[in-house]
């Protein structure tokens, strides 16, 4: 019984090193591709990163991700400011709604949203397009013709979250700091110039720069998480469903694990 | 045709395992250049592992396979995909990528490894889709196409970039007869008129007889048998005879599946 049990998680932990391993070779294979390829001298291989096919999945990444983004944020700029004016009110400091609202924006939810909403829309569909094409054989087709199909797949949808979700993290921040005004000006009737100013007034650069890079790390999880599940999916339909399943799931709990250490990584060194 | 020429491919003593099961035991033969070489055998016998290991996809547990005095299960790099682009590979489900046209999927290859430029490419392209009979569907989608189409569109990319070999994983796999027939005509005059070596996995015997220059027939991952069409058709070995003529009664034993599967 007790043997059974340490046989049990021996084979997890051996299963989480196998994975952890797996997901490494995917990284390193795909920044080769990036950035040591296209340097190399090349006999035969024509162009190691295909420009349409990254703006390709930069407007499906991107800007067809904009409605979207729009939705979560915007809503969550509303429901931040009303909390927050309620609390505040108490305290007689209900203009500081408008900072709370920018900053943590910024710093937090702007990034994670936009990251959830994104591994949900374009890691599931990056996962499905892989598996789907791993189950029909089309994988090692391109294996066959020495194509790799780290460079031919990967490598466009990499470099194009990679832009994106940063991008998509600005805009998403606008949005909510847009429901917030919204609710400052409308609701609370703050003084449109004024919740501006007490909005931006705290706002550092820095805290941009802690979303953004925020959101880099978390386009790496999505790209990685997806394509892993992809690749690994076995049998037929029933496989590409659960790869899906798989990547969304765990790209969620990957971008808020990482959120939490890199805020406290920012947290602890008084960034 | 005289099979004592130049051997263009060899496997010698394949050894495969998966998970401590054996899929393939002691495998070797020698394959010439320019003859259809067909592997024969059940479902499950390894034949489609042992296509992917000859192709370079799988590598082997023991054993090499040599093609112009490289083992081609321990190269890599480079080297490796200069090798593999002299083969061309035919997929049981055509694996043509379904998110680009027909002529997209046979320009791939060219596109990718060579420096050639967009009208020369599409000149190729056509050229190769002429010759596997689908002119005019250059710009159908993959999903658009019949299962016989999708197989000859595969072929048409198989041999875009000029290989040495192609391999067929199960080409006639689904296919009506007429279809089955003209995949099968298809073979053997790309592979004549190609000058190429053909190497195919099946277990369609109407298609052996048609297409086979020599076959060899696998039987639980052994060899049980290399030689012309006439050899196997006149073969003393049961197991060799039953499968030929589909029989149920003899050395390989069904029931135990059967009974498995229905109970």
């Amino acid at each position: 019984m007790i043997l059974k049990f340490v046989e049990k998680i021996g084979v997890s932990f051996l299963g989480s090193c196998q994975v952890l391993r797996d997901g490494t070779m995917l990284l390193m294979e795909t920044l080769y591709w990036i950035f040591i390829a296209p340097f190399q001298p090349r006999i035969e291989r024509r162009k190691p990163i295909d420009v349409k096919a990254v703006t390709d999945q930069m407007v499906f990444m991107g800007y067809d991700s904009v409605i979207i983004v729009f939705f979560v944020t915007f809503f969550t700029g509303i429901v931040l400011a009303m909390q927050s004016a309620h609390q505040l009110s108490r305290m007689g400091g209900v203009i500081y709604v408008a900072s709370l609202v920018t900053i943590s924006l910024c710093r937090e939810l702007g990034p994670v949203l936009t990251a959830l909403v994104i591994a949900g829309r374009v890691g599931a569909a990056i996962t499905a397009e892989i598996a789907s094409m791993k189950v029909n054989e089309q994988i090692e087709a391109l294996d066959t013709m020495a194509i790799s199909p780290i460079r031919y797949l990967v490598v466009p949808k990499f470099i194009a979250l990679l832009f994106m979700l940063p991008l998509l993290s600005i805009v998403g921040d606008a949005f909510g700091i847009l429901g917030g005004y919204v609710v400052g000006v409308y609701n609370l009737h703050i003084n449109s110039g004024l919740y501006l100013q007490i909005a931006f007034k705290f706002l550092t650069l820095k805290d941009v720069y802690t979303g953004l890079s925020k959101a880099m790390i978390f386009a790496v999880i999505i790209t990685l998480v997806g394509v892993y599940q992809g690749l690994k999916t076995q049998g037929g339909a029933v496989g590409v469903g659960r790869s899906t399943t798989k990547s969304v799931v765990t790209s969620f709990i990957l971008v808020i694990l990482a959120d939490c250490l890199m805020t406290g990584i920012y947290f602890f060194t008084g960034n | 045709m005289d099979l004592s020429q130049d051997k263009v491919l060899s496997t010698q003593r394949i050894f495969k395992s998966y998970n401590n099961r054996q899929v393939l035991e002691d495998v070797s033969f020698d394959i010439s250049h320019g003859e259809i070489f067909v592997i024969m055998g059940g479902s499950g016998c390894g034949k489609s592992t042992l296509l992917r290991i000859m192709a370079g996809g799988v590598v082997p547990s023991h054993g090499e396979v040599i093609f112009s005095g490289k083992d081609i299960g321990r190269i890599a790099g480079e080297e490796k995909e200069r090798i593999r682009r002299k083969f061309g590979m035919s997929f049981q489900s055509a694996a043509l990528l379904d998110s680009l046209t027909v002529e997209e999927n046979v320009s791939l290859p060219l596109k990718e490894h060579t420096r050639l430029n967009k009208d020369v490419i599409h000149i190729i392209a056509m050229m190769k889709l002429k010759l596997v009979g689908l002119q005019g569907f250059e710009a159908y989608m993959p999903n658009e196409l019949s299962g016989g189409m999708k197989k000859r569109a595969g072929l048409a990319r198989a041999i875009a970039l000029d290989p040495e070999i192609v391999f067929y994983d199960e080409p006639t796999a689904g296919l009506d007869p007429v279809a089955c027939a003209v995949i099968d005509q298809l073979i053997l005059d790309l592979t004549k008129k190609l000058n190429i070596t053909s190497i195919v996995v099946t277990h369609n015997m109407e298609s052996v007889f048609r297409i086979a220059d020599r076959v060899a027939m696998l039987y639980q991952g052994k060899l049980l048998q290399v030689g012309t069409v006439e050899d196997i058709r006149n073969s003393p070995n049961p197991i060799v005879q039953q499968f030929i003529h589909g029989s149920i009664e003899g050395p390989i034993q069904m029931e135990d599946k059967l009974s498995e599967a229905i109970f």
